[in-house]
């Protein structure tokens, strides 16, 4: 695996961590639906996708590909036994109404009042947002999974977003390739770091202030 | 008992300029039948209504690569890229709706209420020209129901009532869409005698289903497109 490839598993294996026996989560388009992959054995975790089911499984064997069960991103999925299907109503009820506890999910910036802009581009990019409005503000807990910098290296995290946002204060964990941020009312703290990186680094990639505790762990 | 018509002659009613809603997720559930019968018709200007507009060849996404959509309301247009240029070009006027709020609205119209109160979209470009409301401390924007002239289902089972069993992750918002509409078109892959079906495996009550059609195109595994 390539240096780049290795961080990334190393993000995603850190936010599976997270994720508690018996929580029901959504994981967005990318790099956030590898989460499913590093899932501890010992945890019963369900995954619901927004366009109508709770219980998304694995890839279906080539040629076992049924047409009428795809994922959020239109890939032909399976579902785990004990799964279940229902309607866009009902599924944005469980996303709305505070049912999903988690949701993990991609970003172009976040902000030290826990803003998230990860559906536009003005003049560049405009797909729509999908559901992730919706799950950013339903989900009991927002965690946002992406690279610390942009690919000039300048931050991502930033004090204010810049571009258009896709909810307001949602996000709670930031689990970049070089650290572990929790959103808190008086900013963002600097939970861990890295093994291959140090605090310095950390803080000279980031724009907001960081409080740092007496003891940082790694991962 | 509702009519059983052909594609072409359930499409008849839909003229240019006209207002439909497409059930369906990125192809799942599109009702491909009718929608080549209405492409073979040839209306155009349509307002369409649909959660995304999928891949520019697959299902709903050929009404807007062959340009018969004026107006759309979606969710994401991103795996059709013919929607972005046709928006950037001003030729076809485009509302991105967060995918839960388009699903209320419609459901709203089809349930007689005069509109949903929903936290998505506060302090976003959703907001822009909409009513916020506080309730119970906390602020809300009010979204007002959508609704069609014409709306396509697709069914795997319709009894001659127009009950419908959609089954896994085909119903998305074809629910609301049947309710919302007030035309509705079921493309079913079966027809059977009412009795035939198990009353608990209703998905879609036939009381919101104007005409039935035989579905002619099996559903496809679309991701390669």
């Amino acid at each position: 695996m390539d240096p780049k490839e290795l961080k990334r598993v190393r993000l995603i294996k850190r936010i599976a961590q997270e994720l508690p026996d018996g929580a029901l989560v959504n994981l967005g388009i990318g790099m956030p639906t590898m989460v499913a992959n590093y899932i501890p054995k010992d945890r019963n975790i369900l995954l619901h996708s927004e366009n109508g089911f709770i219980g998304l499984g694995g890839t279906p064997e080539k040629g076992k590909e049924d047409p009428r069960i795809v994922n959020a991103g239109g890939q032909p999925v399976t579902l785990v036994p004990g799964g279940c299907y229902f309607d866009s109503a009902m599924s944005f009820a469980i996303i709305r109404g505070g049912h999903v506890d988690y949701t993990v999910l991609g970003a172009l910036e976040v902000d030290e009042q826990g803003n998230l802009a990860n559906y536009m581009i003005p003049g560049k990019m405009v797909p729509g947002m999908g559901g992730a409005m919706d799950l950013v503000v339903g989900a009991k807990n927002v965690i946002v999974a992406m690279e610390h910098v942009n690919k000039n290296g300048a931050p991502k995290i930033l004090r204010k977003c810049t571009l258009p946002l896709t909810a307001v204060e949602e996000v709670d964990i930031i689990v970049t390739d070089m650290a572990f941020i929790r959103v808190t009312k008086k900013g963002l703290v600097l939970e861990e770091i890295a093994e291959d990186t140090t605090v310095e680094e950390v803080v000279k990639c980031t724009e907001p202030k960081l409080h740092i505790p007496g003891t940082i762990r790694k991962f | 008992m509702k009519p059983i018509l052909t594609a072409e002659q359930a499409v008849e009613k839909i003229k240019d300029g006209s207002s439909l809603m497409v059930g369906g997720f990125m192809g799942c559930g599109n009702a491909f039948t009718l929608i080549e019968a209405l492409l073979k018709k040839g209306s155009k200007d349509l307002t369409l209504m649909t959660s995304d507009t999928a891949f520019p060849e697959v299902g709903v996404g050929k009404l807007i690569s062959q340009s018969r959509v004026k107006k759309l309301y979606a969710t994401h247009i991103g795996t059709n890229p013919v929607s972005g240029q046709k928006m950037n070009s001003g030729e076809m006027d485009v509302t991105l709706v967060p995918q839960g709020t388009f699903n209320e609205r419609i459901r709203a119209k089809g349930a007689g209420l005069g509109g949903v109160l929903t936290p998505t979209g506060i302090g976003t470009a959703v907001e822009k020209g909409k009513q916020k409301l506080i309730i119970n401390d906390k602020e809300y924007l009010l979204e007002l129901p959508l609704g069609a002239e014409f709306a396509f289902v697709k069914a795997e089972v319709c009894d001659k009532y127009g009950n419908c069993f959609l089954p896994a992750a085909t119903k998305n918002a074809e629910v609301s869409m049947a309710m919302a509409a007030d035309y509705v078109i079921v493309e079913a892959d079966k027809i059977v005698e009412p009795g035939e079906m198990d009353p608990d495996r209703v998905t879609i009550p036939g009381v919101f289903i104007s005409a039935i059609v035989k579905s002619e195109i099996p559903a496809q595994n679309l991701q390669q497109k």
